[in-house]
């Protein structure tokens, strides 16, 4: 058909500039300002100079070299790569009763144990950061009988704010739907006849599931692990109110190297890496989905 | 069969306390009469009140509106583009773009766009923040379209077709229809979005301009007041009521069939 080529143009072209524009270009720049020099007052050097007549690139390798540097800032990241795996574990570990139990409802039910698992993610971000730091309050409730019963046997009284388990805590909170929802859709369309069979045959509850439904859920796990992994390993605003100094992450760094300290260089480097790495999370949970379905 | 022992139902229940605990809590003392969040004192309104004789609060859900209004719509016009392209053509650079924003930490596109913005000497307010949403907004709007796309006959077109139809006519009066709760589903949904949006804008909100988000930010920083509370809990009733339409115009978006 005629028409087709330029229909084509027509619908693609206009949000393909605009992401070009605002998502693609502004990868690109950040990637190039790693190597730019920090302007005099925050911001970016200019990256050539025209002096005397000549003309000199002002680009450097200094931002990468204090990444290596040191190891504040790779302590930083693993510190921040163990966050996220504990996180999507947890996540995990909540997840897998709940989508279960929702896959194996009645249809008339599923939509609205599933709406429920949706609804508080819908709620504003900040919000659920806030309800935490209710909880976790030195007055609120929680804290004073943890250590109510902390004194019945002599222990010290503790803090649960500003601290990496609060973090944690949130952590969790906020991104356990990110779990729910492809596990759910995976264990959805096992075949309940699978667990009969091996119930016939005498398997018991637990070879059943390790068995069957966890090896079948796999791609649905992984789904998940990527979509809980990912966010978590960039977070800044959960660290930033429940934190403290105790339980800060790479995207604090960044976020102070942007808005604080304004080296916007070397904020371009620690966000280069973490791009690198959330790329390179997304292609290992793809390669992982492909040779799972090469062996199928 | 429904292979559901008690162990596994409790832990459900247990998840679903842990989902909704903290969120009760909030609303909760959104009604107390004290300014400590710690235990109930008794019922009171004046939180809200308060709210709304707050100046910057007020400013704040105004920018918010607008800011999620007008880029509500931009991202709508955008992803519907791109989400009927995706499902028509095989392509390879829009996929990748729609999909790429979404599954990247949301700090990485506050900062390079704040970073764009300044070398292109804009300064940081309301246009920024909308520029900003749009770009995150368009791939939840295209997913959604595309989605409903893949749902629908395609016998039907050719059918138009067939009777002669031309393709643009095809389109307004197959097509269009036919997609219209997609589209209306991610308009609304890159409204929540973008109402509830905290770090991308963040960073390109610049001073000056706070939007409901930033606003509980610089609050919470300070202090926890139950002020807090209530804006939190009309937050949530206002997102509520988004998210009931949406799931009336689109109940395949969310998951049920």
């Amino acid at each position: 058909m005629q028409g087709k080529a330029w229909s084509k143009y027509l619908l693609s072209l206009p949000p393909l500039t605009y992401l070009l524009v605002f998502f693609a270009v502004p990868t690109f720049i950040m990637l190039f300002a790693s190597f730019r020099y920090a302007g005099e007052y925050g911001g970016l050097a200019p990256w050539y100079l025209h002096e005397h007549g000549r003309l000199s690139l002002e680009l450097t390798l200094e931002n990468w070299q204090r990444l290596v540097g040191t190891d504040i800032y790779l302590r930083l990241f693993a510190k921040s790569i163990s966050y996220a795996v504990i996180t999507t574990v947890l996540c995990l570990v909540m997840a897998f009763p709940l989508a279960l139990v929702i896959a194996r409802s009645g249809h008339r039910y599923r939509d609205l144990l599933l709406l429920l698992v949706i609804l508080p993610f819908w709620s504003n971000f900040l919000v659920r950061i806030y309800a935490w730091m209710i909880i976790f309050s030195p007055v609120g409730a929680l804290t004073r009988m943890i250590n109510a019963l902390l004194d019945l046997v002599g222990a010290g009284p503790i803090t649960l704010m500003y601290s990496p388990t609060a973090v944690i805590v949130c952590l969790v909170y906020v991104h356990l739907p990110f779990m729910v929802l492809p596990l759910y859709a995976n264990l959805e369309k096992h075949d309940p006849a699978l667990l009969d069979a091996a119930q016939d045959l005498g398997a018991g509850q637990w070879r059943r599931f390790w068995l069957i439904t966890w090896p079948l859920a796999l791609p649905g796990i992984t789904a998940g692990s990527i979509l809980v992994f990912i966010p978590v390993l960039g977070m800044f605003a959960v660290p930033d109110l429940l934190g403290g100094t105790t339980g800060i992450m790479i995207g604090n760094v960044i976020k102070q190297q942007f808005m604080e300290s304004r080296d916007w260089p070397f904020g371009s480097v620690l966000s280069m890496v973490l791009t690198a790495t959330a790329v390179a999370v997304v292609l290992l949970g793809v390669r992982l989905g492909q040779g799972r379905k090469g062996r199928g | 069969m429904a292979r559901k022992s008690l162990l596994l139902r409790l832990s459900a229940a247990l998840v679903y306390l842990f989902l909704y605990l903290p969120l009760l809590i909030v609303v909760l003392f959104s009604f107390n009469d004290s300014r400590l969040n710690a235990e109930w004192v008794g019922f009171t309104w004046k939180w809200y009140g308060k709210l709304f004789h707050n100046k910057q609060m007020l400013t704040a859900a105004m920018n918010s509106l607008i800011i999620a209004t007008v880029s509500a719509i931009v991202a709508t016009l955008l992803g519907t583009l791109a989400g009927i392209a995706m499902h028509q053509y095989r392509l390879r650079l829009l996929p990748l773009l729609v999909l790429a924003p979404i599954a990247m930490p949301e700090i990485l596109m506050g900062v390079s766009l704040l970073v764009l913005f300044i070398m292109m000497n804009m300064t940081l307010g309301l246009v920024s923040v909308m520029l900003a949403h749009i770009t995150f907004s368009i791939g939840f709007v295209a997913l959604a379209v595309q989605a409903r796309m893949s749902h629908m006959d395609p016998a039907l077109i050719e059918a138009a077709r067939d009777l002669g139809a031309t393709p643009w006519r095809s389109f307004r009066e197959i097509t269009l229809p036919l997609l219209l709760p997609g589209i209306l589903a991610g308009g609304l949904m890159a409204f929540t979005l973008s109402i509830d949006d905290f770090v991308i804008t963040f960073f390109t909100a610049g001073v000056g301009s706070s939007t409901l988000p930033l606003q509980i930010y610089s609050m919470v920083k300070i202090a926890v007041t139950p002020e807090v509370n209530a804006v939190s809990t009309l937050l949530m009733l206002l997102t509520l009521v988004v998210i009931i339409l949406t799931s009336r115009l689109s109940p395949t978006f969310f998951g049920g069939k």
